[in-house]
């Protein structure tokens, strides 16, 4: 029987991280990936999904071409080319994750993972089964879309990730069940596309997670752009019609119904952590979720959980991360452990949203005396010169310590410039050193200085 | 063998020089006492004298060559037979680095270069040494608390202290005892201190004391102060203390009972004729004990106003010598302080010292009944060579008689 020292069940941006990394500090990796490497998000997830919005981001550019002197008859777009142009992208990737994997030497098996024991994994590839005996096991199955009972995807109609970003054509309507990143950045790209979106959400305002101000700029952006909101929804139920799906949803104790040729359902995520043998150990599960310490072990010692599977938040960046604590600590080296509040999360609509750290109401609600800094896009050189002067970078500082406690931003190209604040914050940065810093001109990081500045009332462009 | 010629020094404290000028070529020949080269400094310009004859043969410092350092070998010369293969070897035998003055000037140049940068830099070297690496938020929040960051052990990459080092740190500190890391501070000893020191040490050290208590009933005491004060209620500072008839009431014992006012010395007993009365008074920093002259033969009303003006000057250390240097006898009261009884230290020459406590109301039984009367502990200190076991109690005994009856000091 083969003998790893570590077994990696799942090749996504967690697990494929974690087995190169453990490779690297010289220990015997398998991994064992069911369907394809890269995961969710190579496969079906963050690559295609930006490339998609890439698409259409560029439509939006062309058709504005002549405010920048450029003479172009109106563009015109091919659905199936924008999806093989992201179907191209990600099996670019998935080759390159293959050949990284190889160079580390890694064994991968192509099957179906369980775990039977805490030492002992069997996989089962084409019928067949083979065990391999594990001195440590990391878990990176990942997440799959959250089903509301009565509205299950259909593969026709009703929609998931999954069919959004393979359309054959370009639905004419469409409702978009759920306003958090996956719901938004779908409905940015369709509305792009020239679909007639309505999105609904059951909290009270979209994008939950994003601080209030920023999710309020956001929907009026949306606004802007023909998009339409029902907040405090509450999905009853629905009927598929001819060539529609008609939709009861209660809002604001009123019944209402919408039809639409697709319902994309976006509400959420399920860990993957049925089927796999966890029954076998004494791991813990918290929601669907397994429950990891701060070194991503599970309660069996010599099994980790990263990524999706685990806790929140369920980022590609937060998997990958975790994958070499893990990795780290099981060659017994010592990691340090993750900080919830430096997580950045982006959103890739149009306009882009980008955050770390906590929102002003989190901030308010801990007990913290703030000060905010505002900067908008109008008051930026770069950002007129781009042509895209509608945006907010915002901070919010502990008055006491000079902390960055949070940082959001809405507008073009956010989530490139988020890193700044990220950095800050990982290396306890306090208001000064970032005043301090130099950053380019003309450029929009200076929009990240200047929101520090304005925060302690020494801002010179606003 | 060849002879050196080094690079003279024009001053005791010149370090090096520049060697302008060779008046002599390679090969020359070189007589004694001729003028070979020229050397400057910023100060002066000198010139070389050869002190040996002979063919200059090597010169190995080029003439406008800066910065040659004193005693470095600038050229070397032989006498007439010998050869000048033997000198490239004498040469290298005789350089004490292997680098040439030019070399050697370069390092000098280098090290100067160098310098200026680190000392322009901001962090001198020292501070490198002892720098302590902690986040920018870490420091903020430590110096916000006031914690310092040496007392912190840093759990961030490189040892680095965080924040959360910080926090942990400040936590445990408001638990457990927050020491000062400076042991002690040292508070120089100023002129009293000193004489209060050497007295009383030698006062302990050399007069074998012993110590009597009695217990006085003090109500018709402070009945009989009350109907005096009475009249002066719009005066204080006619009003008289407790302290006053005590300082009275003493003077009175001490007539009774003169041995008690008395010092010891070699060859015989020091009985004075004066019944002076030393009052211990706390001043800032220490204490001092002016004296009331003559006190028996005061009344009170002066004693009391005496002792205001001699307390107050005492606590402006403005008494003169004659006013606290003497006396026969002290009294120490702790009373004010609340104090029950205590045994002081007696000044040196005197033979006594009397300490008195805080009344108080207690429980005493007279007749074989209960009563509550105001009880005040006296305590003596004596001096065992001039005052024994006797005399001490027939003194408390007189103290007592006169204050639990103060009518007696006015008859």
């Amino acid at each position: 029987m083969e003998k790893f020292d570590v077994i990696v069940i799942g090749g996504g941006p967690g697990g494929y991280v974690a087995a190169i990394r453990a490779a690297s500090l010289g220990l015997k990796v398998a991994l064992v990936e069911k369907e394809h490497l890269g995961g969710i998000c190579l496969n079906w997830g963050c690559i295609p999904t930006k490339s998609l919005l890439k698409s259409a981001e560029l439509l939006e550019k062309i058709n504005h071409a002549d405010e920048f002197g450029i003479n172009v008859v109106k563009a015109s777009f091919d659905i199936e080319k924008i999806v093989a142009r992201s179907r191209n992208v990600s099996s670019k990737l998935v080759g390159g994750i293959k050949s990284l994997l190889k160079k580390n030497k890694v064994t991968v098996f192509e099957g179906v993972a369980k775990i039977i024991n805490p030492k002992l994994v069997s996989v089962v590839i084409n019928e067949q089964t083979t065990s391999l005996e594990a001195k440590n096991i990391i878990i990176a199955t990942g997440a799959r879309a959250r089903v509301i009972k009565g509205f299950e995807p259909n593969g026709t109609n009703i929609w998931t990730y999954k069919e959004a970003l393979t359309p054959k054509s370009v639905p004419k309507s469409m409702i978009i069940v759920g306003s958090g990143a996956i719901g938004i950045e779908f409905a940015s790209f369709y509305n792009a596309l020239g679909v007639k979106v309505t999105v609904l959400e059951a909290a009270p305002r979209i994008l939950q997670a994003e601080d209030a101000e920023i999710s309020n700029i956001a929907k009026k952006a949306f606004d802007g752009k023909g998009i339409v909101f029902h907040t405090g929804v509450k999905l009853n139920n629905h009927e598929l019609k001819e060539n529609e799906v008609l939709l009861n949803f209660t809002c604001n104790e009123k019944e209402l119904s919408l039809n639409a040729e697709i319902v994309l359902m976006a509400v959420g995520v399920v860990a993957n952590s049925e089927d796999i043998g966890l029954e076998n150990t004494k791991i813990k599960l918290n929601n669907s979720h397994i429950v990891t310490n701060g070194f991503a072990q599970t309660e069996e010692t010599n099994i980790y959980a990263i990524g999706d599977v685990a806790s929140a938040p369920w980022l590609a960046h937060k998997a990958s991360h975790e994958g070499i604590i893990a990795a780290e600590h099981i060659a017994g080296k010592n990691p340090h452990q993750i900080h919830r509040l430096n997580i950045p999360g982006c959103t890739y609509s149009s306009p882009q949203i980008a955050s770390v750290g906590l929102t002003e109401e989190a901030a308010i609600a801990a007990g913290y005396k703030i000060k905010i800094g505002r900067f908008p896009f109008y008051a930026n050189g770069k950002a007129l010169i781009l042509g895209d002067s509608d945006g907010l970078i915002k901070t919010i500082f502990d008055d006491k310590t000079g902390e960055l406690l949070g940082a959001h931003m809405i507008g073009s190209d956010v989530t490139e410039l988020i890193h700044g604040y990220v950095i800050a914050k990982s290396m306890e940065s306090t208001e000064l050193e970032l005043m301090e810093t130099i950053f380019p001109h003309p450029t929009l990081s200076e929009m990240l200085h200047e929101s520090v500045l304005q925060a302690y009332n020494k801002a010179i462009h606003i | 063998m060849p002879i050196k010629i080094l690079m003279p020094a024009l001053s005791p404290t010149m370090t090096e020089g520049n060697l302008t000028k060779w008046l002599k070529k390679q090969g020359d020949k070189v007589s004694a006492g001729e003028v070979i080269a020229e050397i400057e400094t910023d100060k002066a310009t000198m010139e070389v004298e050869a002190v040996d004859e002979g063919i200059l043969a090597k010169i190995l410092v080029p003439e406008g060559t800066e910065g040659v350092i004193v005693n470095s070998l600038i050229a070397v010369l032989i006498e007439e037979d010998e050869k000048d293969a033997d000198i490239d070897a004498f040469i290298l035998k005789n350089q004490p680095s292997s680098a040439s003055d030019i070399t050697s000037k370069t390092t000098i140049i280098t090290e100067t270069a160098v310098s200026p940068n680190l000392s322009n830099h901001k962090e001198n070297i020292p501070e490198i040494k002892t720098r302590i690496f902690a986040s920018p938020l870490a420091k903020r929040i430590a110096s916000i608390e006031g914690i310092s960051l040496s007392d912190i052990v840093g759990s961030g990459p490189r040892s680095r202290i965080v924040k959360s080092d910080v926090l942990a740190f400040e936590k445990n500190s408001k638990s457990s005892p927050r020491r000062n890391n400076e042991e002690y501070i040292l508070v120089p000893n100023n002129n009293m201190r000193k004489v209060i020191a050497k007295r009383l040490m030698e006062s302990k050290l050399t007069v074998p004391h012993f110590y009597l208590s009695i217990e006085c009933v003090m109500d018709d005491a402070l009945k009989l102060r009350e109907q005096i004060n009475i009249n002066f209620a719009d005066d204080k500072n006619k009003k008289l203390s407790v302290n006053d008839f005590i300082i009275l009431a003493t003077a009175k014992a001490l007539k009774d009972v003169p041995q008690a006012n008395a010092s010891w010395t070699d060859s015989s007993i020091m009985m004075y004729n004066n019944i002076d009365i030393s009052i211990a008074v706390a001043i800032d920093g220490g204490l001092i004990t002016p004296i009331i002259k003559n006190a028996d033969q005061k009344n009170i009303h002066n004693i009391s106003s005496e002792m205001k003006d001699l307390a107050k000057r005492a606590k402006e250390n403005t008494l003169s010598p004659n006013e606290f240097q003497g006396g026969g006898f002290s009294i120490s009261n702790l009373g004010m302080y609340g104090i029950k009884n205590f045994s002081a230290i007696i000044n040196p020459p005197q033979g006594c010292i009397m300490a008195v406590g805080a009344s108080s109301k207690r429980p005493v039984v007279i007749n074989d009944k209960l009563e509550i009367k105001t009880i005040m502990d006296v305590t003596i200190s004596c001096d065992h060579r001039v005052v024994d076991g006797a005399v001490g109690a027939h003194f408390l005994n007189a103290f007592k008689k006169y204050i639990e009856a103060p009518i007696l000091m006015f008859i």
